[in-house]
């Protein structure tokens, strides 16, 4: 299991933007760390999740 | 001949020793007509030490750029009723404009004077220990073609010098030297401070400029603030007015200050000699000396000093030109206001009558028992004669003992304070 | 003195505009017409947990050419702090970032100490770093050294819109720093964005004031005009106060020859 955003989904062995895509995230407008490093845009295809990994997707919302 | 070509506002400066042989004359005359051969005065030598700082480079910049003529009574006005004197604030009292203004000036700077410093003022003396010099600085008395009596103080001398000024009370110390590192070597500087720890509390220098390493020394010995003049800030006008030796170099003048501070020094002092150069641009270049180092060192301790010429052994024609009272008052006060937390030291070559009316304003130390000769304390205080001593750098006005002093003071409604550092 | 050449600096990009708008706290229909009456070339973000099939995406609503600065909050630390900047980053849409470091929920005031470390980090990194603050002179020394681009001290507690609260030291800031000082937080009316600006302010952020106005752009349009005759005032130089009253009979200066 992958924790994506705190929630365990069944997402190993996925590239990133494969799961991204599944998930229905806008990926052009997100922003994607794993095991709290970044993973930069031009690998989201190369980069495959693995069982245990932690995930954080984060976008921009409005903010002071 | 050749010297009239040369900048006539120095000839007054000029004067040439019978004692000279012909070669050095000679020499003499060809650094005073003949700018191509004397030194680069902005090129460090070898042996001096280049900080990474841009304080000079900015100072340089607010100089040239200040247009005093430009400024107006409602500028001053408008300054005068800023809670906070910004560096446009200061242009203003510093300009012409502002010399109807005085009065108000003068209670203003009362004001900040006595929230910052109450009614107190500190005295100190200083003591000159050797007068060799090895620069030529065509206004000072010290300067290595006037011929005067020369003279180094041996720890003994300096000893007992000491022991005369500390037995009237004095707590606090200035040690002078001509600029010479040749008969006043660090060492032997920082020996005297040595002697200086056992008989007062507070011990300054003003000597000539050092490197980081040898203020870090001065400072393990007993130094706690260092005093270095620019005396002009201009750099084109310095050159021909500081014509040989170390004391030609400008920016490594200028960088003393900084080089203490980064030594661990607990303050430092600044001045430009008033009336060598544009006395408003001066000005305006010692505060921001002080203003800038003071944003970068907000720990460290300053203060101004504000001499004018004054007459030397062989030559009573040098005044201090366009600086008459009002103006100097003028710029002590825009000092003040501008700069409310720096300690302003007014010395003995300003009279008594104006020693007395700036405390009440601004000033916030001052010397008494005055010398600027060499071991001739005992002296001056007790009348003993004695025939070796060396020459003094100026005449002084001023020469009110420390007793007298600290009870004009006290008539004067001021508190006279001799030492208010604790050591930790 | 003319206007026109008085630009903000920021890390070395020139904004004409002094006024930061915030962008949370109301509807992001709204975003355009604030930022076209507001004259803002600079808005605020946060960065959050993505949704997936999100229904709008905030970026959709802000007008091109204004420059985005995301800010920290959440971070209750320097690291946190420093990983929400980094992704920020990775969002593509340049080096700033407001650093706003919280671990008080009661009052939100800010961490001044975990701040500069996390400028530190930031700084050497490239960011564009512009610190939210307590008003504190040393930190604001500390943070300059650290490579802040601008100190944002904060007027009163975020979000409360009570004005200058601390008016006396910002003023100190303004006096000693040499970087631009853009008052942050709890600004609730034009008349103090203007106050803060005629003493010397660089900018003016504002969100709360804003977003809890009745007409959400109009009062954008009202800061602008405050802001721009604050800087108007503390250009020009500000007149002379008459005090009230006389003063001492003797001249201080009559000893002078």
């Amino acid at each position: 299991m992958v924790t994506i955003n705190g929630t365990a989904v069944d997402a190993a062995g996925k590239t990133v933007s494969e799961y991204l895509q599944e998930a229905g995230y806008e990926v052009s407008r997100v922003a994607v760390e794993r095991n709290l490093s970044i993973i930069p845009r031009v690998q989201f295809d190369s980069t495959i999740l693995a069982d245990g990994d932690s995930i954080e997707v984060v976008s921009f919302v409005g903010g002071g | 001949m050749e010297l009239k070509q040369m900048n006539e506002e120095n000839q007054v400066y000029f004067v040439d020793s019978d004692q000279l042989p012909p070669e050095v004359l000679a020499r003499k005359h060809a650094l005073e007509s003949d700018p191509s051969v004397r030194s680069d005065h902005m090129k460090y030598l070898a042996d001096m030490e280049i900080i990474d700082s841009d304080v000079k480079d900015r100072v340089l910049q607010a100089m040239d750029e200040f247009d005093y003529n430009s400024y107006t009574a409602a500028d001053v006005e408008r300054a005068l009723s800023h809670e906070t004197c910004s560096v446009e604030d200061f242009k203003a009292l510093l300009s012409p404009a502002a010399a109807p203004y005085l009065e108000q000036m003068a209670r203003r700077a009362e004001a900040e004077t006595r929230r910052h410093f109450g009614n107190t003022v500190y005295l100190f003396t200083p003591l000159y220990i050797a007068n060799y010099c090895q620069n030529y600085c065509v206004y000072c008395g010290f300067n290595c073609y006037n011929n005067i009596n020369r003279k180094k103080l041996s720890m003994e001398e300096i000893e007992h010098e000491m022991q005369v000024i500390a037995s009237t009370g004095m707590e606090e110390i200035l040690i002078l030297t001509g600029e010479s590192r040749k008969y006043s070597d660090v060492t032997y500087i920082g020996e005297a401070v040595k002697i200086a720890r056992k008989y007062f509390r507070n011990i300054g220098i003003e000597i000539y400029p050092v490197n980081t390493d040898e203020y870090a020394y001065l400072h393990e010995c007993g130094v706690d603030y260092v005093t270095v003049f620019q005396e002009t800030y201009n750099p084109t006008h310095y050159e021909t007015l500081h014509l040989l030796g170390h004391k030609r170099v400008w920016p490594y003048r200028f960088d003393a200050q900084e080089r203490a501070l980064r030594a661990g020094m607990r303050g430092v002092a600044f001045s430009a000699l008033l009336g060598l150069d544009d006395f408003r641009k001066d000005a305006l270049a010692t505060a921001l000396h002080v203003y800038l180092l003071q944003r970068r060192y907000p720990h460290a301790e300053f203060s101004l000093s504000c001499p004018r010429l004054r007459p030397i052994v062989n030559n009573d024609k040098i005044n201090p030109r366009d600086v008459g009272e009002k103006e100097l008052c003028q710029v002590l006060c825009a000092y003040r206001i501008f700069l409310p937390y720096v300690g302003i030291t007014v010395s003995s070559r300003e009279s008594k009558e104006f020693r007395d009316g700036i405390t009440k304003i601004c000033a916030t130390k001052v010397s008494a028992g005055v010398s600027t000769g060499i071991g001739d304390h005992e002296a001056k205080y007790t009348g003993k004669e004695d025939t070796d001593t060396g020459d003094e750098q100026f005449e002084i006005d001023d020469n009110r003992s420390f007793d007298r002093m600290y009870q004009d003071l006290e008539d004067g409604g001021l508190q006279p304070v001799l030492n208010d550092y604790i050591y930790v | 003195m003319s206007n026109k050449s008085d630009k903000l600096v920021l890390g070395g990009h020139e904004f004409n505009s002094r006024f930061i708008l915030g962008s949370g706290k109301y509807n992001l229909n709204l975003i355009k017409a604030a930022v076209e009456q507001g004259g803002a070339e600079i808005i605020t973000l946060a960065l959050r947990r993505a949704n997936t099939s999100p229904k709008e995406n905030i970026l959709d609503y802000i007008p091109k050419g204004v420059t985005l600065l995301p800010n920290t909050s959440g971070a209750r630390n320097a690291k946190e702090a420093v990983r929400i900047a980094r992704l920020s980053r990775e969002m593509g849409c340049g080096d700033f970032v407001k650093v706003e470091i919280m671990h008080d929920s009661k009052y939100l005031l800010p961490d001044n100490y975990e701040t500069v470390k996390c400028i530190e980090i930031l700084a050497k990194e490239g960011f564009v770093v512009l610190p939210y603050m307590y008003p504190d002179l040393n930190a604001a020394r500390d943070m300059q050294n650290a490579g802040a681009a601008a100190i944002m001290p904060l007027a009163s507690p975020i979000g409360s819109n009570r004005g200058l609260a601390t008016k006396d030291f910002i003023q100190i800031l303004i006096d000693e720093i040499d970087l631009p000082i853009i008052v942050d937080a709890g600004i609730g009316k034009p008349s103090q964005a203007c106050e803060a600006m005629e003493m010397g302010a660089a900018a003016i952020m504002a969100n709360t004031a804003i977003a809890t106005a009745g007409d959400v752009p109009a009062m954008a349009g009202a800061f602008r005009q405050a802001i721009e005759a604050g800087r108007t005032a503390y250009l020009t130089g500000m007149g002379r106060v008459l005090t009230r009253g006389g003063s001492a009979s003797d001249p201080l200066t009559g000893f002078l020859r």
